[in-house]
């Protein structure tokens, strides 16, 4: 038996997944009509009662989060799904609403209802323009077919879902800043508290959301918390999507119970490319500590990770063999978070500035064994200092690399240079072994 | 003072020692209630925390329970069973906090032996007590083109910048200005202003003053001083009457800056571009230095202090002479001219009032204002803010932030009595309403602003004289008004609120100046004074003191003309140019004295420049009293402050209260009733000399309808013409929600002076026409 | 030039999407990018006038955005994502060779106008590494010769398809105007999923 279990994805084969006519034929938007003849604290009892956490990287409980909503308290409410997936590896959001939008157009529906919100929001980042069209169209068809607007479904529940195009900017993800963004201010954080559930979104109580969380909102819906609860560890319930990118034979998407190791996953992607072996890989992304090869069987649940030193994050599996510099990948990381860095606090907007240029001289072979310490005391007095998580993030890459390949940057030094050839870690460096079809 | 609510406090351990603090307190600030200073940037006790420079981190425990990492001190508020450790007693607050200024110095050009800041910089200072002493970045440091203009009076370093956001959270949260903004991102966020349109807010030297590095200066300022040369006094605001306490920063005899002083009460930590910025007037080439005299070809030369005072007093002996005072005198010389008048000249003809008035105005100031005991503190509580005539941010600018603030913590409800929304009525949110009946909503929670524009108005301070709901307030644009009240520079009040009509507010008087009687007949107002000396019967002679005849008419000039005059003056002006007799008097930098704010709170100032030749108005008119041999022994502004608190507070009957009727103008076709204030930045002879100050002058427009724009045939910008049988004013058309058959122009700004060039500022007819 | 009465009232239909009229700022300056190709002073200050801001404030939002753009790009602006993934893939390559080819550098534009040049950040397509976008539409698994004919066809006229995405390549502005949310039909052209997207699936089907 498979240890794959496609929901959000079971369709996208379908040429016309992402329209109405698609998503209905396999059973879209029962799970919204059940949830709108059920009591919204009902609905939100049930989603607390699967366990579905967070799947945008943090893993936190997310019927708990629309338990924090206050009730009968007077005021708008708002639903605001965070679809600015940006995180360096992640790219499980964007195929998904690009070839099932409507799965999160509902789960929208079933959240906003349950925590009486009335206006939702998705944040989509900007750079995907079709991604973009799929969506609005999605949204565009939803309130022709009376699933969006007023009295949804002769229901009496009324719902407007404004699409918001990001434009460039890794911080929007962080829901703060996202909701500032949102505003029409610039993307950066915000004090907490006050937390969004009680002042977020024009200070109203506002829950923000994974797409990929609220897109799994339906699915524990219709088919109940015990097929939901079946499916992966003790503290990390049901499916997700893992993302493997990289130096393995074929990339791709594979949605699986929460718990299932690389080991497994590399199986499914066909081994590493051709002659190669694995040197380090991001469980979550870029700003996941970065494992090896000893790292193959660990459960990939938020606990299992976890324990080993690092975290679920996105479940951005970024593969990596022996041709690549472990340097020069994550400089070219510190430089991302350079680049992302919003500039409010010190640390980052400084850190990542000195740190690209630290690393710079590090790949180049220039300095001593005392700079590598030197790195490292800048690094800890970046990480676990800054306004946000975004500089803790920059920090991950380096505090974890120097943990598995000291003896590398050491060898930079040793040798005054780099000594590898980047080409050999191209696709297509004069068709090397394991070139992609 | 007393609160409503009784505030919870809060017992927390601080490096080991105990503080209680009401609830919502910072740990940053209970801090330093023990004394502990934590180094910060971004922290400013009057913005909205930020948490963004992370240099006050400090390690924080509650129940037991330890924050993993250590927190921003300056946005977490203290809660019960919470223990703090700060850099003296934690390694990692300690570290983290070495860590952050390390990390604020990479980039930073450390160019301190040429910066304006250096000697008393807070990022040197604090690099001092928490840096290292060598540097670990090797690397590239950030360079930015330097300085940039975001306007004509301050000057961005974008490089020295620590990106605190001080500057861009003022301009939002205090003065509502948010023309500089922090732009880009990440490492290369810096300030800036859309390119188009400049810092031209009328508060921007306050983010000169909060920068806590020399990444703004300004521009009249910039690489004229180190501060360690410089003597500071503290000193009080001639501007106007909110009542800003200042610094006077001097060195050698020369004010090279002045800075916002610290009064929770008053002006907070803030002052007004003007009150800053112009005081170039204070070292002009053209202050008076030595006393004049007419001599017989009637030319003005220089003659000895014994000379000129043996002049006026022989020009002022026996004649039926009247009293002019400026609107920015002392309540210690304000008092020395009131009693000059009655005690050497033995008239009551004496006004203070250098601009339009009314005797309606008159009776007001001695029946209501007199009596007036709202404060700023009043702003605070309000549930309505009414403004009568009155601009506050042109007017009186701190009364504007303290209503702005009020505005944006708690939505406080503005209306305004206005001919049109100006733009701070915009940033209050202001109802406009044309007329003061239309006022509604009124509690005795609720305050009526009213301006000294009222007076032009007929009727409107009537009304307001026997309002009974709301509180009043008075609130004169200059500084003196107040004070001149209190020291009885009008013709129907004697000091302390005296009424002159009434014999045993005058018997007190009598007897404490030890004379035999006073006079009884109501003093003429200013106009009517002018007007005396040209008649045959009227007057004969007139002392007046920083007065500009163009601001009370543009007949007043001409007036003084026939008669002997005695000018008290800080500079040449157009009543030295005519005077018999003129006396230098030092101005505000040169003296001590006190001015009363609007609230009618005592302003003291010391003397800032020691050792002028000049000396105070009120010893100058002693000595001239002496000379007629009808005393006043006021030798020193001390001596007339002493007097003044012995005299004490009139507690008997009350002067009657203004009931004149009201009347209205109407206008049709292409006239217009003509309404007009002064803006903050203007042609105010205050503000001569300062060309960084004047840049920021907001543009001079004629306010018109959409309804008279279309009938003229005009869009905003084009140049229409307004005249009155004195003249014409060509101005671009600005369209508003003006009522219609009104236009509103600045009273007295570049080209734009309504007085000069109409005849008038306010309440006539004139012409509008397409130029 | 002065915006038409068309464009204006576009904007106010775009502020109306919204409850409170600022939030309308990020899809007003992508339409301005729609009309003007990049963020032009009079775009500022007709944003900073419908949303009643000062034009500091629009100028502080549009800077902190990096696909807002203070400088025209051309008619087809190629991004080539140089994050680690596909720089160590292909991407740095692509971008050398792309950008001597057309012999301009990051956040440059041909002389002729059509093309210019971006490192960009992910582009959350790393399964399809290495990666460009032209227009922010997705063309996968690029080589240096695929992203060579790419622009030329583009400065041709005739610019290849997105691998997913509509038939034909649409303009910067054409694009621009999607992200404001004026719907350009498109949305039903193009796969549902690219190959890589749909490999789980496949493999579950086979029961793998």
């Amino acid at each position: 038996m498979s240890k794959l279990k496609p929901v959000l994805s079971a369709h996208w084969d379908d040429a016309d997944s992402f329209t109405l006519e698609g998503y209905r034929r396999t059973g879209g938007y029962k799970a919204a009509t059940k949830a709108l003849d059920m009591e919204p604290d009902a609905v939100i009892q049930l989603i607390k009662d699967s366990g579905l956490r967070g799947r945008g990287g943090a893993g936190f409980p997310t019927g708990m989060k629309w338990g924090f909503i206050p009730q009968n308290d007077g005021k708008e409410h708002y639903l605001v799904v965070n679809a600015d997936e940006s995180e360096p590896g992640t790219c499980k959001d964007m195929p998904l609403l690009m070839a099932n939008p409507h799965s999160l157009v509902e789960g929208i529906i079933i959240a906003s209802y349950a925590i009486r919100a009335n206006y939702a929001f998705i944040y989509l980042r900007g750079e995907v323009v079709h991604v973009y069209r799929r969506v609005q169209q999605a949204i565009e068809d939803a309130y022709a077919a009376g699933l969006l607007g007023k009295n949804i479904g002769g229901k009496g529940f009324d719902l407007e879902l404004v699409l918001h195009a990001g434009a460039g900017a890794y911080i929007c993800g962080e829901e703060t800043a996202l909701l500032d963004s949102l505003e029409g201010f610039r993307g950066q954080p915000r004090l907490r508290p006050p937390f969004p559930a009680i002042a977020g979104l024009y200070a109203r109580p506002t829950v923000v959301n994974n797409v990929e969380s609220i897109a799994s909102v339906p699915a524990i819906v219709a088919n109940g918390v015990e097929w939901f609860q079946a499916m992966g560890t003790e503290k990390s319930k049901g499916f997700t999507l893992y993302s493997l990118s990289g130096h393995v034979k074929n990339p791709g998407q594979f949605e699986a119970p929460l718990g299932i190791t690389l080991r497994e996953l590399l199986e499914m992607a066909g081994g590493m490319r051709e002659g190669h072996s694995l040197k380090f890989w991001t469980p979550g992304g870029s700003s996941t500590p970065m494992f090896t090869q000893e790292h193959l069987d660990v459960p990939l649940d938020y606990e299992g990770v976890g324990a080993a030193g690092s975290m679920l994050g996105t479940k951005a599996l970024q593969i990596f063999d022996e041709t690549t510099c472990v340097v020069r990948a994550v400089l070219r990381w510190t430089e991302f978070y350079k680049h992302e860095s919003c500039g409010k606090c010190t640390p980052c907007r400084e850190g990542t500035w000195w740190l690209v240029q630290a690393l710079k001289e590090l790949e180049a072979g220039r300095g001593t064994s005392d700079d590598l310490d030197k790195l490292l005391d800048i690094v800890d007095n970046i990480a676990g200092r800054s306004f946000c998580a975004l500089a803790d993030g920059a920090a991950s890459p380096i505090v974890s690399s120097m943990k598995y390949f000291r003896e590398e940057y050491q060898h930079h030094l040793d040798i005054g240079g780099c000594p590898f050839d980047p080409v050999a870690s191209t696709l297509f460096a004069g068709d090397l072994a394991g070139g992609r079809a | 003072m007393t609160t409503d609510v009784a505030v919870e406090m809060i017992t927390v351990v601080i490096d080991g020692f105990e503080v209680t603090v009401p609830k919502g307190t910072l740990i940053i600030r209970a801090a330093e209630k023990l004394g502990i200073q934590i180094p910060r940037f971004c922290d400013h006790p009057l913005l909205a925390p930020a948490g963004a420079c992370r240099q006050c981190l400090v390690d924080v425990e509650i129940n037991g329970r330890a924050f993993p990492k250590p927190q921003a001190s300056c946005t977490i508020p203290v809660e019960p069973n919470m223990i703090v450790k700060t850099q003296l007693t934690s390694a990692v607050a300690e570290k983290a906090q070495k860590g952050i200024m390390e990390l604020l110095l990479i980039n930073h050009p450390l160019d301190c032996p040429v910066c304006d800041k250096g000697g008393e910089c807070p990022l040197q200072n604090q690099a001092m007590s928490t840096g290292r002493s060598e540097t670990r970045f090797t690397g590239v440091k950030r360079t930015f083109e330097k300085p940039v203009n975001i306007s004509s009076q301050v000057l961005l370093d974008r490089e020295r910048c620590v990106l605190c956001a001080r500057c861009t959270r003022f301009s939002e949260q205090i003065a509502g200005d948010p023309f500089i903004t922090l732009n880009e991102r990440g490492a290369l966020q810096q300030v800036g202003i859309y390119e188009k349109d400049p810092f031209n807010s009328y508060f921007s030297g306050n983010t000169v003053q909060i920068c806590p590095v020399g990444a703004l200066t300004g521009a009249s300022y910039r690489f004229r001083a180190r501060p360690f040369d410089l003597v500071s006094t503290p000193s009080a605001c001639e501007h106007c009457a909110s009542g800003c306490a200042l610094r006077t920063d001097v060195r050698r005899g020369k004010t090279l800056r002045r800075l916002a002083g610290d009064d929770a009460s008053v002006n907070e930590e803030w002052n007004c571009d003007k009150g800053r910025w112009a005081f170039k007037y204070l070292s002009s080439k053209e202050r008076v230095t030595n006393p004049l005299v007419r001599d017989e070809d009637g030319e003005l030369r220089e003659a000895s202090w014994p000379e000129a005072i043996a002049r006026a007093a022989a020009g002022l002996s026996g004649k039926r002479a009247g009293v002019l005072v400026g609107g920015r005198s002392t309540v210690e010389d304000a008092y020395g001219y009131s009693k000059f008048a009655r005690v050497a000249l033995e008239t009551n003809d004496i006004d203070f009032r250098a601009r339009p008035h009314t005797d309606e105005e008159a009776e007001f100031i001695a029946s209501t204002v007199i009596n007036l005991k709202t404060t700023y503190s009043d702003i605070d509580k309000a549930d309505h803010v009414v403004l009568v005539h009155f601009e506050p941010e042109d007017e009186s600018p701190i009364v504007f932030l303290r209503v702005y603030k009020q505005v944006r913590k708690r939505n406080l409800s503005v209306t305004t009595v206005a001919p049109f929304a100006s733009r701070g009525s915009e940033k209050l949110g202001a109802k406009v309403v044309q007329s003061f009946d239309q006022v509604s909503d009124l509690t005795e929670k609720s305050i009526i602003l009213v301006g000294e524009r009222a007076a032009e108005t007929p009727g409107l301070l009537s009304s307001i004289s026997s309002h009974t709901t709301a509180k009043v307030a008075w609130i004169p644009r200059r500084s003196g008004e107040r004070g001149a009240i209190e020291a009885g520079a009008l013709g129907n009040l004697l000091p302390g609120g005296r009424p002159v009509g009434d014999a045993s507010a005058r018997v007190d008087i009598q007897s404490a100046w030890g004379v035999q009687s006073l006079p009884t007949e109501l003093g003429r107002s200013t106009s009517q004074i002018l007007t005396a000396l040209n008649s045959e019967d009227g007057l004969e002679a007139i002392v007046i003191g920083g007065v500009d005849p163009s601001d009370i008419s543009s007949d007043a000039l001409g007036q003084l003309l026939n008669t002997f005059v005695v000018s008290l003056e800080i500079s040449h002006s157009a009543v030295t140019a005519i005077a018999d007799v003129v006396l230098p008097v030092s101005a505000v930098t040169e003296k001590t004295g006190t001015f009363l704010d609007w609230e009618g709170r005592p302003r003291n100032f010391d003397q800032a420049i020691e050792g002028t030749l000049t000396r105070s108005d009120v010893r100058i008119l002693s000595m001239i009293a002496d000379e007629m041999k009808k005393p006043i022994s006021l030798p020193s502004v001390t001596a007339a402050a002493k007097e003044i608190a012995s005299l004490g507070k009139w507690d008997g009957a009350k002067a009657q209260k203004p009931s004149a009727p009201s009347s209205k103008l109407s206008a049709s076709g292409n006239q217009a009733i003509l309404t007009s204030w002064r803006q903050l930045i203007d042609l105010g002879s205050l503000q001569a000399g300062e060309e960084n100050l004047a840049g920021t002058a907001r543009p001079t427009v004629a306010v018109i309808s959409s309804q008279r724009a279309s009938s003229l045939g005009v869009s905003n910008g084009d140049s229409i013409r307004i005249s009155t049988e004195r003249g014409s004013i060509t101005l671009p058309a600005h369209i508003a929600a003006i009522s219609e058959d009104s236009i509103w122009i600045p009273r007295n700004s570049q080209g734009s002076q309504a007085i000069a060039a109409l005849g008038a500022a306010y309440g006539v007819l004139v012409t509008v026409v397409k130029a | 030039m002065a915006y038409s009465t068309e464009n204006l009232s576009t904007m106010d239909t775009i502020i109306a999407r919204y409850p409170r009229k600022r939030s309308a700022i990020m899809p007003l300056l992508h339409l301005v990018q729609a009309i003007d190709g990049y963020v032009t002073a009079e775009g500022i200050e007709v944003i900073a006038q419908k949303l009643e801001l000062e034009t500091a404030e629009v100028t502080a939002v549009s800077t902190f955005y990096t696909q807002y753009k203070s400088e025209p790009v051309g008619e087809y602006h190629v991004g080539v994502c140089i994050n680690t993934l596909c720089a160590v893939m292909g991407g740095d390559e692509i971008y050398k060779s792309v950008s001597d080819h057309l012999g301009i550098g990051n956040d440059e534009v041909t002389k002729d106008g059509k093309v210019s040049l971006e490192r960009i950040e992910c582009n959350a397509a790393c399964d399809f590494a290495p990666v460009v976008m032209v227009n922010w539409e997705f063309f996968d698994n690029q080589t240096p010769q695929s992203v060579k004919d790419l622009v030329d066809g583009a400065r041709n006229g005739n610019p290849p398809a997105p691998t997913r995405g509509p038939k034909t390549l649409r303009t910067w502005k054409q694009n621009s105007a999607v992200l404001a949310g004026i719907s350009d039909g498109l949305a039903g052209e193009g796969v549902s999923a690219g190959e890589p997207s749909k490999l789980g699936l496949r493999l579950s089907k086979e029961g793998k």
